[in-house]
């Protein structure tokens, strides 16, 4: 199997965000949100961090 | 002369139980049950969508670790940092001992997306533990259901 690091990125934000989201709120409606919203802040960082380090390169 | 003393309201009181366990089903074993097979600690307590959910998530996490060619860390090997690695593996519960047992994840990570696979594998064992504490808390009274 081969994943490119962006789909690897995709797939690690997806699975960790829907055991937050059941683990850290207590009603479905809370969850989908909190989920959704920890979703977009690994993605989001991630692309942010990797213009930084692209920025910052010698 | 009366005096009113407030007694604490402990946990199970305010969820209207009295019981140990607020859902009838002992928290250690759900504790322990969710630990050995991602999301079963949720179905025990009849939480089937979230159950569905935790299992598909960990064991995705945890097949695609393996399939990225990821290692597996045993323990014993006097690194620090493999000793971390090991207490994550470990909470993946029987993933990691079937993963031992027919020898997935032995073979040294030489390219950059097999060290992704490692710490899908690490991940996994950690959503894990968080998982089972989750059902560990609701079978206590500790979150509401």
């Amino acid at each position: 199997m081969n994943l490119s690091h962006f789909s690897a990125v995709l797939l690690f934000s997806l699975f960790t965000s829907i055991v937050f989201g059941i683990t850290q709120r207590a009603e479905p409606k809370k969850m989908m949100r909190f989920g959704a919203f920890c979703f977009v802040l690994f993605v989001a960082g991630t692309v942010a961090a990797s213009w930084v380090m692209w920025l910052i390169k010698p | 002369m009366t005096t009113k003393v407030q007694m604490p309201v402990t946990t199970s009181e305010k969820m209207g139980s009295t019981d140990a366990s607020a859902s009838g089903v002992s928290p250690v074993l759900t504790l322990v049950a969710g630990w050995l097979v991602p999301g079963a600690g949720h179905a025990l307590l009849g939480k089937w969508v979230r159950a569905a959910l935790l299992m598909a998530s960990i064991v995705g996490m945890f097949a695609i670790g393996i399939a990225l060619q990821g290692k597996v860390y045993t323990p014993n090997t006097g690194e620090p940092l493999d000793m971390l690695g090991f207490a994550g593996d470990l909470g993946s519960g029987l993933l990691y001992f079937v993963a031992r047992v027919l020898g997935w994840g032995q073979a040294p990570v030489l390219v950059a997306v097999a060290d992704y696979g490692t710490k899908f594998i690490v991940v996994a064992g950690l959503l894990n533990i968080v998982a089972a504490v989750d059902a560990h808390s609701l079978a206590s009274g500790r979150k509401q259901a």
